[in-house]
């Protein structure tokens, strides 16, 4: 009852979108003004419910009955993460996720006490949606999803439709049992999150701006592993560079990490429009800017499905950006 | 007796090399371990005492920081439209933002362990990124990585990445939106009204 509630509203929100996608100001977030909307819901509910909730919770249960808590929630995940692992390929981690499983659940008491961490296996963090990230499958859409928060099209249709499935809890029987222990589940993750929230309300000038943008670098890290691909030569990412502006954000897609020859050299690259800010301002002193036909070319062989009409002004814009960026740049 | 020298030998050597010739991944290793240090043995810190966790980031946090850096990589593009005045104004308030939101973090800490990953940088580089783990018992590691230049007076800090997050990027819409809808002055103005807001808050609360 409780999930298929959650769909139902969820589901409304991925797909009755389409009405509200010319509200948002800002480029890369076409939903704007229905997910500030359904942020500014979640965030009311969050202060009058979970939040108090869980701070209740914090305050009761002492630190090592709220790790257990933790631990045992998290052990049954493990398998799915597993599973997920393998799906893309890295069998060893898979493999050390099923080991975790099976140690915590019986010499770490039904997966109260982690001891697999102890011994050197890791947890890891996998689900469906990183799992066709990995596979070249673009996000779409940031979209804030009722209660559950933020997401996107395609890790919100993962989590609906697949992610739980392969979460053991939903499989108990008695339904008041299960819900109850969903709901455990749910508060003891938002008490874990507590401190983190408030200091990103204190941090964020825009708190939705604030929340979508570190949920959308979260996830792009999170895909790549957290080792997100990131160019060492200035002089390179500065045609990437061009490549970034050129697609002006107008999506938030993530496209796998691929190695391309540029001049002849192979290149590891950011999905298309991705790069990360460290090479954008890598601080070079002013370089000849790659720009005109010869950028074009070499960024246009990889990016050419995505090249808007005005490419070529944006490559001169950004030229000047770095120019602009190597003179003021801190550097003595 | 013998271990006793050694680690005063050690400890010499360690104080004798000055912050500049110190490899980036060294120095936040050097960091980060006398900042934990001080919070194990400090109560006061670790009860929140917001004037010794001042004091403390001031010591031995910030001056491995380059705030110019970091302000202009969060503004992107249209860091080059402000001029110099403006660019120093961003750069206070964006500084006073982070340092007051994020030193406040240090009170949360409960026996971590920082662990560093071996250094992919070639001798002559510049600019790189040092990766850190931070371990904790039943939770995944949180990686936090530092991305450093080089400078005359040493490596210094111009991002920081947690999980995959950069704390200074992150502002960049943010950023780019408000100085859409009121220019440069109107993003000073907002960070100087987030900073007094928050320093209102802080006299609030009794800490």
């Amino acid at each position: 009852m409780l999930r298929r509630f959650l769909g139902v509203l969820s589901l409304a929100a991925l797909i009755g979108l389409g009405g509200c996608a010319t509200t948002g100001g800002t480029p890369g977030d076409p939903l704007e003004g229905y997910n500030r909307a359904m942020f500014g819901f979640n965030d009311g509910l969050d202060k009058v419910v979970f939040k108090p909730l869980a701070t209740g919770y914090k305050t009761v249960l002492p630190q090592f009955a709220r790790t257990g808590v933790t631990n045992f929630f998290s052990n049954l995940g493990d398998i799915w993460i597993g599973i997920n692992n393998i799906l893309q390929g890295k069998v060893e981690a898979g493999a050390g996720d099923f080991v975790r499983f099976l140690v915590n659940s019986t010499v770490g008491v039904v997966g109260l006490f982690d001891v697999a961490s102890n011994t050197g296996l890791e947890k890891h963090n996998e689900d469906l949606g990183q799992t066709l990230g990995r596979w070249g499958m673009g996000s779409g859409a940031y979209v804030v999803l009722p209660i559950l928060g933020p997401s996107n099209v395609r890790d919100g249709l993962s989590l609906l439709f697949v992610d739980w499935r392969g979460y053991p809890v939903w499989y108990i029987n008695d339904v008041s049992v299960r819900n109850s222990l969903i709901a455990v589940r749910f508060i003891d993750a938002r008490a874990n999150l507590l401190d983190v929230s408030d200091l990103a309300e204190e941090a964020a000038l825009d708190h939705y701006a604030y929340i979508r943008d570190a949920f959308i670098q979260r996830r792009r890290s999170l895909i790549y592993d957290g080792e997100p691909p990131r160019e060492p030569d200035p002089d390179k990412a500065s045609e990437a560079g061009a490549s970034k502006d050129a697609v002006a954000r107008s999506e938030t897609e993530l496209p796998p990490a691929r190695i391309i020859t540029q001049r002849g050299e192979r290149v590891i690259t950011a999905g298309d429009g991705e790069r990360t800010p460290a090479q954008e301002f890598s601080g070079a002193p002013a370089q000849p800017v790659a720009a005109g036909p010869e950028a074009a070319d070499a960024a246009g062989a990889v990016y050419e499905p995505r090249v808007p009409a005005n490419y070529g002004a944006l490559l001169t814009v950004s030229g000047e950006v770095r120019t602009g960026l190597a003179q003021t740049s801190p550097r003595p | 007796m013998m271990r006793l020298l050694l680690g005063l030998c050690i400890a010499l050597f360690a104080a004798a090399v000055p912050a500049q010739d110190m490899a980036p991944d060294v120095l936040i290793k050097k960091i980060s371990d006398e900042v934990i240090e001080i919070i194990k043995q400090d109560k006061d810190i670790r009860a929140g005492n917001q004037k010794k966790i001042n004091e403390l980031v001031d010591a031995k946090v910030l001056p491995h920081f380059n705030f110019s850096h970091m302000t202009a990589l969060a503004v992107g593009r249209n860091w080059p439209k402000a001029n110099a005045e403006q660019q120093k104004m961003l750069t206070s308030e964006f500084r006073n933002l982070l340092v007051r939101t994020y030193s406040s973090a240090l009170t949360t800490y409960k026996n971590q362990v920082i662990e560093l990953k071996p250094l992919r940088a070639a001798a002559g580089d510049t600019d790189v990124m040092v990766r850190t783990q931070v371990k904790q018992p039943g939770t995944e590691p949180v990686s936090i990585d530092y991305s450093m230049e080089k400078t005359p007076a040493g490596w210094k800090v111009y991002d920081v990445v947690v999980g995959g997050v950069s704390l200074v990027t992150n502002y960049r819409e943010t950023f780019n939106a408000e100085i859409r809808d009121g220019g440069v002055d109107g993003l000073i103005k907002s960070l100087a009204r987030k900073n007094s807001s928050l320093e209102t808050q802080a006299g609030s609360k009794p800490k």
